[in-house]
């Protein structure tokens, strides 16, 4: 079970949220430009990171806001939380041994 | 027509008086296990009680928290909004519950009032600026859970921490007891518990505490 500590609400047990895939996927800028190809890329296709992977939450049973959380993916360790509207957070410790 | 269509024509026994109209009409959504609640209480010092109270008016308020329309709604109110997860705050009849950074759940208790009276009142004060005011009241019921054992009820089921030291008497959060969502909402020392499930899972909710209940009937086991 993961703690994650909402921005809003402090800390909560994973089955209080949502989980809702990678974070900091940007829509494309002009869609109309994009071939088929291009936008499976944009739909479809994920990064699948060993160690630190920034990705969406939301607190569907309390604020019922979206989030942004920073997890290790080996270890499961939540890095950080953090608003939509603050950038990704360094850690400078994550990932650095393995 | 032959016979009148009203509540008063058609609401014989239910003893309410004129203009009454639907709401003498309305059901709560645990009226069927009123007598199981009643004799699921349990007396003691470990003693602990359920009841439903139905058809509270409650509003749902959304505005931005640093606007002059939420300084209107809260000059309307009487009472500031609580600006952080938890918190809650009190005035006369009307209590506000925080539900998100720009959600908040105004729960009131004033006699002949309905949630439209609430409503119309919030929805003046916001005026014309970005925001929602909705009358929820149907949305959801009340569980009131109290008596000594009445946290170790909700710990079955409940991640929070309930102990003294981290929730107490003002306190209301959003969380799941069992596998329902509802806000808590801890009112006094008794320890007194309000649980708000939406009107569609109180039935499960109630027969899920009346069962976690049960246990503090019999003596403590060591």
């Amino acid at each position: 079970m993961l703690l994650i500590s909402c921005p809003w609400c402090g800390p909560r047990d994973e089955t209080e949220y949502h989980y809702g895939g990678q974070a900091h996927v940007p829509y494309p800028g002009n869609p109309a430009d994009l071939t088929d190809e291009e936008w499976a890329g944009y739909v479809f296709y994920r990064d699948n990171p060993k160690g630190p992977f920034a990705e969406r939450w939301m607190h569907g049973t309390g604020c019922r806001r979206w989030f942004n959380v920073l997890r290790d993916t080996v270890s499961y360790e939540v890095l950080a939380a953090y608003r939509l509207d603050e950038p990704r957070p360094e850690i400078p410790q994550a990932g650095g041994n393995r | 027509m032959a016979e009148p269509m009203n509540a008063e024509g058609a609401g014989a026994g239910s003893g309410t008086g004129a203009g009454a109209g639907p709401v003498a009409l309305r059901i709560s959504p645990l009226a069927h296990l009123a007598a199981r609640m009643h004799t699921a209480a349990v007396t003691g010092p470990r003693g602990v009680t359920l009841t439903e109270w139905p058809f509270r008016t409650m509003v749902n308020l959304r505005v931005d928290p640093v606007s002059e329309a939420a300084d209107r709604v809260e000059k309307s109110l009487g009472a500031p909004l609580p600006r952080q997860c938890g918190h809650t705050t009190a005035s006369g009849p009307h209590t506000v519950l925080w539900l998100g950074p720009d959600e908040w759940l105004v729960l009131s208790q004033a006699e002949g009032t309905d949630g439209t009276a609430v409503a119309a009142e919030l929805r003046a004060a916001l005026g014309a600026d970005p925001g929602s005011v909705v009358d929820v009241s149907a949305n959801r019921t009340t569980l009131e859970l109290s008596g000594p054992a009445a946290r170790q009820v909700l710990e079955k089921g409940c991640p929070l921490d309930l102990h003294p030291r981290a929730f107490g008497p003002g306190h209301a959060v959003s969380t799941t007891v069992g596998p329902v969502a509802a806000p808590l909402w801890q009112v006094d020392d008794v320890p007194t518990y309000r649980l708000l499930p939406r009107s569609s899972f109180a039935d499960y909710l109630a027969r899920w505490l009346i069962d976690a209940m049960s246990e503090y009937r019999g003596p403590e086991l060591p």
